[in-house]
């Protein structure tokens, strides 16, 4: 018998708005071929979005309306069949707004349900960014870049259309390819979006992710107050004044009291990584940084606090000096760990540690660095165009590719 | 066209599904009733409306002034001005949009102009939140203008034609509020059935102010200063529009069904599994998604529940509402809004319903919930405790002298 079934897709706020929209849209209207019916929507928590901050939009199909009413009236299902994530670096979690705590990306996948990624990089490398589950779940790998685009302008590069076409695959108890191809056709008119989807469908293959494989760190969470505990009139506690940084013998510098309910790393695609030995003292990244992430250290440089950052790449921008701040992809981070205190505790390992990260500019980057870049990488994204090389993406490798937040080819 | 080929046309046309939301649902009727005039300021989520109103204009498929005003104040003063002069318009608001805009929305009913507006339910500042929440609609319950709850889309888009229908009928000429609850409504697409032009012109006819509009070749002056040997009687007259209403909402239903083939007999209340039901829950807007599962499901398990869920606030049907409440053992009402201060700090809708009994014979305990505010889901546990509550009044016959607050934290 057929029942409710639900799928979601994580995205970057603003900038994958309508990609996201436009597989919750081909969900339904696919479904509806069926006879099936089905209701989209993002969830309204997220909203408004801002840019690149991880946000949800979901699909629930079923089979009548009495059925579908379980799901009507809610900001999210509590568990889905199918969870698309379509930038890969949300592997390592999920933040939309304060006091959410960070929200594994296969939360709400139940079990033997299918989280599909968008991503270059093979399983293995992105089931060690996934959080672990007690149960075993289903991970399927679309080869694609992440597709950004903005908030008035829409990279139509089948992004949409391949995920549709993976999902009769994933999850045929959802949709058949016979319907999402009808509805592709009858939603953009377009064959060759028909043709995209078809393709992905033949592409895509899922393996297990068994219990426990995978990133095993506890997320960060917090308890909400109740209405005799919270504060009157509409309060909050204000960010107290910071305190020097004590390392070893070392006492000096400052070190900002952030907010605790609110880390935001999870907007990170891609990270700076600092050269202390190049470092001037300028305090133009400290004083630039719109987030307040950098920490004085006691001998004057600058450490990024890597649980604040978002990655907007600003430092890098103002830093006067050659390769002393470089934006990484986030890919080649497993940590948030303090770059500063690996530099003082081992500085020869630092300084080659740094070299590895920044050696590989610019295809380094999460986004776009250079023109043509995109067509070169849809070249390795199917068959058609020439098959890719499987698992030889490391991180910093030339497979470290996306469309990103800085969009020069929209 | 004679009767016969009106009619022949009529049966010919077919209504076509879309997959859209409850404010596109509002805007695709905006369309069909050739609103003339469409006055717009943002504000979450009533600005889902103005959006797609925007789009179908720049798609050209809409024809109509579209103006967006520098606040809701003055929104709401151009729509009403428009009116004045004969023109169909729209607007809208939220929150405490819709509150900025006070001073226009209580003007509007002495001047009897038939402004249709949506309000996009949403919670008062502050704190500056985006769920939904009566409290805005609710804050101009008594000034004259007529208040109607929807549930799904396809209500919102039918119950905007009705609005326009009724509050232009010269027996009323009382401005109308649609209340959408945000987010669940106007957030979130399903499938929508759009009727064809032929069948919308045939139930809506042109609007027409006769002697009230302002037009050189009727010279009038509108809203002159009056002393306290003016304002009674001119208060009695809306009260006396207010009382039409309900005679010609009952007329418009009538209509609607027989040409769109869809709508309730009763326009003012929806009745669910009531029939032989002992107690019931009543309350507003998609909070009956929730409760319908629960009902369905306690049904299964013999329990005798029910539901009634109030379309039409003002003018409220006291009296067909009171024969029906008196006939249960308990009714639990479940307000989505606040009365500060109230008897039995109750929310406004439970006063109301408190109100409509007492003149019945049989007066069964009114037991009184506060759920759901700020958007807050009104889950399934929660409408099955709301539910238990109602039956232990109604087996003790004793009403709670206060009310509950269901699903806040303590």
């Amino acid at each position: 018998m057929a029942r409710t079934i639900s799928v979601e897709v994580i995205y970057r706020g603003i900038f994958q708005k309508t990609l996201a929209k436009n597989i919750c849209r081909g969900i339904v209207l696919a479904a509806r071929k069926e006879g099936k019916i089905g209701i989209a929507f993002g969830r309204y928590g997220d909203s408004p979005e801002r840019n690149g901050i991880p946000a949800k939009n979901f699909a629930i199909v079923a089979p009548n309306e009495e059925e579908l009413q379980l799901s009507m009236a809610q900001y999210e299902p509590e568990q889905t069949d199918v969870t698309i994530n379509v930038d890969d670096m949300m592997c390592k979690g999920v933040e939309s707004w304060a006091w959410y705590g960070l929200q594994p990306i296969n939360q709400k996948i139940r079990e033997q349900g299918t989280l599909i990624v968008t991503s270059m990089l093979p399983a293995e490398e992105l089931i060690k960014f996934c959080h672990t589950k007690t149960h075993p779940y289903r991970l399927a790998v679309l080869q694609a870049i992440p597709s950004f685009s903005g908030l008035w302008v829409y990279k139509d590069d089948h992004t949409d259309v391949r995920i549709l076409g993976a999902l009769p695959k994933v999850c045929p108890e959802l949709v058949s390819l016979d319907s999402v191809l009808a509805a592709i056709k009858e939603e953009w008119k377009d064959d060759l979006k028909a043709k995209s989807a078809r393709r992905s469908f033949e592409q895509v293959t899922a393996r297990t992710v068994r219990p426990g494989e995978g990133n095993p760190e506890v997320p960060y969470k917090f308890d909400l107050p109740g209405w005799k505990t919270m504060r009157e009139g509409v309060t909050i506690d204000g960010i107290r004044l910071g305190e020097p940084i004590k390392f070893g013998d070392e006492i000096g510098g400052y070190r900002p009291a952030r907010n605790p309910y609110f880390k935001k790393f999870s907007t990170r695609t891609m990270r700076p990584v600092i050269d202390f030995d190049k470092c001037i003292k300028c305090t133009l990244c400290w004083l630039q940084c719109p987030d307040s992430c950098f920490d004085v250290m006691p001998d004057g440089t600058y450490d990024l606090n890597a649980e604040a950052c978002c990655g907007c790449g600003v430092c890098e921008a103002v830093c006067p000096v050659d390769d002393c701040v470089t934006m990484v992809n986030e890919a080649a981070f497993g940590d948030n760990k303090s770059q500063w205190e690996m530099f003082k505790t081992d500085k020869a390992g630092y300084k080659a540690w740094v070299d590895a990260k920044i050696a590989h500019r610019p295809e380094r980057s999460h986004g776009f660095r250079y023109l043509g870049q995109y067509q070169e990488q849809v070249a390795k994204m199917g068959p058609a165009a020439g098959t890719p090389e499987k698992g030889s993406a490391g991180p910093g490798g030339r497979k470290q590719m996306g469309a990103g937040a800085e969009g020069g080819e929209e | 066209m004679d009767g016969d080929a009106a009619t022949a046309v009529r049966v010919a046309a077919a209504e076509q599904e879309a997959l859209i939301s409850g404010s596109e649902a509002v805007a695709v009727a905006t369309r069909l009733a050739d609103v003339d005039v469409l006055t717009a300021y943002p504000i979450r989520p009533y600005d889902t409306l103005m959006q797609y109103v925007a789009k179908q204009i720049a798609n050209g498929e809409q024809d109509a002034e579209y103006i967006v005003a520098e606040s809701e104040h003055s929104q709401f003063e151009i729509a009403k001005h428009a009116e004045a002069v004969g023109a169909r318009a729209m607007c809208g608001s939220s929150g405490v949009g819709w509150c900025y805009a006070f001073e226009a929305i209580a003007v509007t009913p002495a001047l009897r102009l038939p402004l249709v507006a949506m309000v996009g339910n949403r919670a008062l500042d502050d704190p500056g939140a985006f769920g939904t929440e009566h409290n805005d609609a609710l804050a101009a319950r008594d000034l004259g203008w007529m208040h109607v709850w929807v549930d799904t889309a396809q209500e919102a888009l039918d119950t905007t034609l009705i609005a326009y229908r009724v509050a232009e009928d010269r027996r009323v000429f009382l401005p109308c509020a649609i209340s959408t609850d945000g987010a669940f409504l106007t957030h979130s697409q399903t499938l929508v059935k759009i009727p064809p032009q032929v069948w919308v012109d045939e139930f809506l006819p042109p609007y027409n102010r006769g002697d009230l509009r302002l037009h050189p070749d009727n010279p009038i002056t509108i809203a002159p200063q009056v002393n306290e040997d003016w304002l009674m009687e001119i208060r009695r007259q809306t009260d006396e529009a207010m009382r039409n209403a309900r005679g010609v909402i009952e007329e418009a239903y009538r209509d609607f069904r027989r040409i769109f083939g869809r709508g309730d007999g009763n326009p003012f209340f929806e009745e669910y599994q009531t029939d032989d039901a002992e107690i019931v829950l009543l309350g507003m807007g998609t909070l009956s998604m929730p409760v319908k599962v629960v009902i369905r499901k306690l049904r299964e398990q013999g329990q005798k529940v029910g539901f009634v869920r109030v379309r039409w606030f003002r003018p409220f049907d006291y009296e067909r509402l009171g024969q029906l409440l008196s006939r249960f053992a308990a009714v639990g009402v479940i307000d989505r809004d606040f009365s500060m201060g109230s008897p039995f700090n109750s929310g406004v809708l439970a006063n109301e319903i408190r109100s409509v009994l007492y003149g019945q014979d049989r007066r069964p305990p009114v037991v009184s919930f506060i759920a759901g505010l700020g958007g807050r889901e009104v889950t399934i546990p929660a409408v099955k405790e709301m539910i238990e509550q109602t039956r232990r009044a109604a087996e003790t016959g004793k009403t709670p002298m206060d009310t509950q607050w269901i699903g806040v934290r303590a």
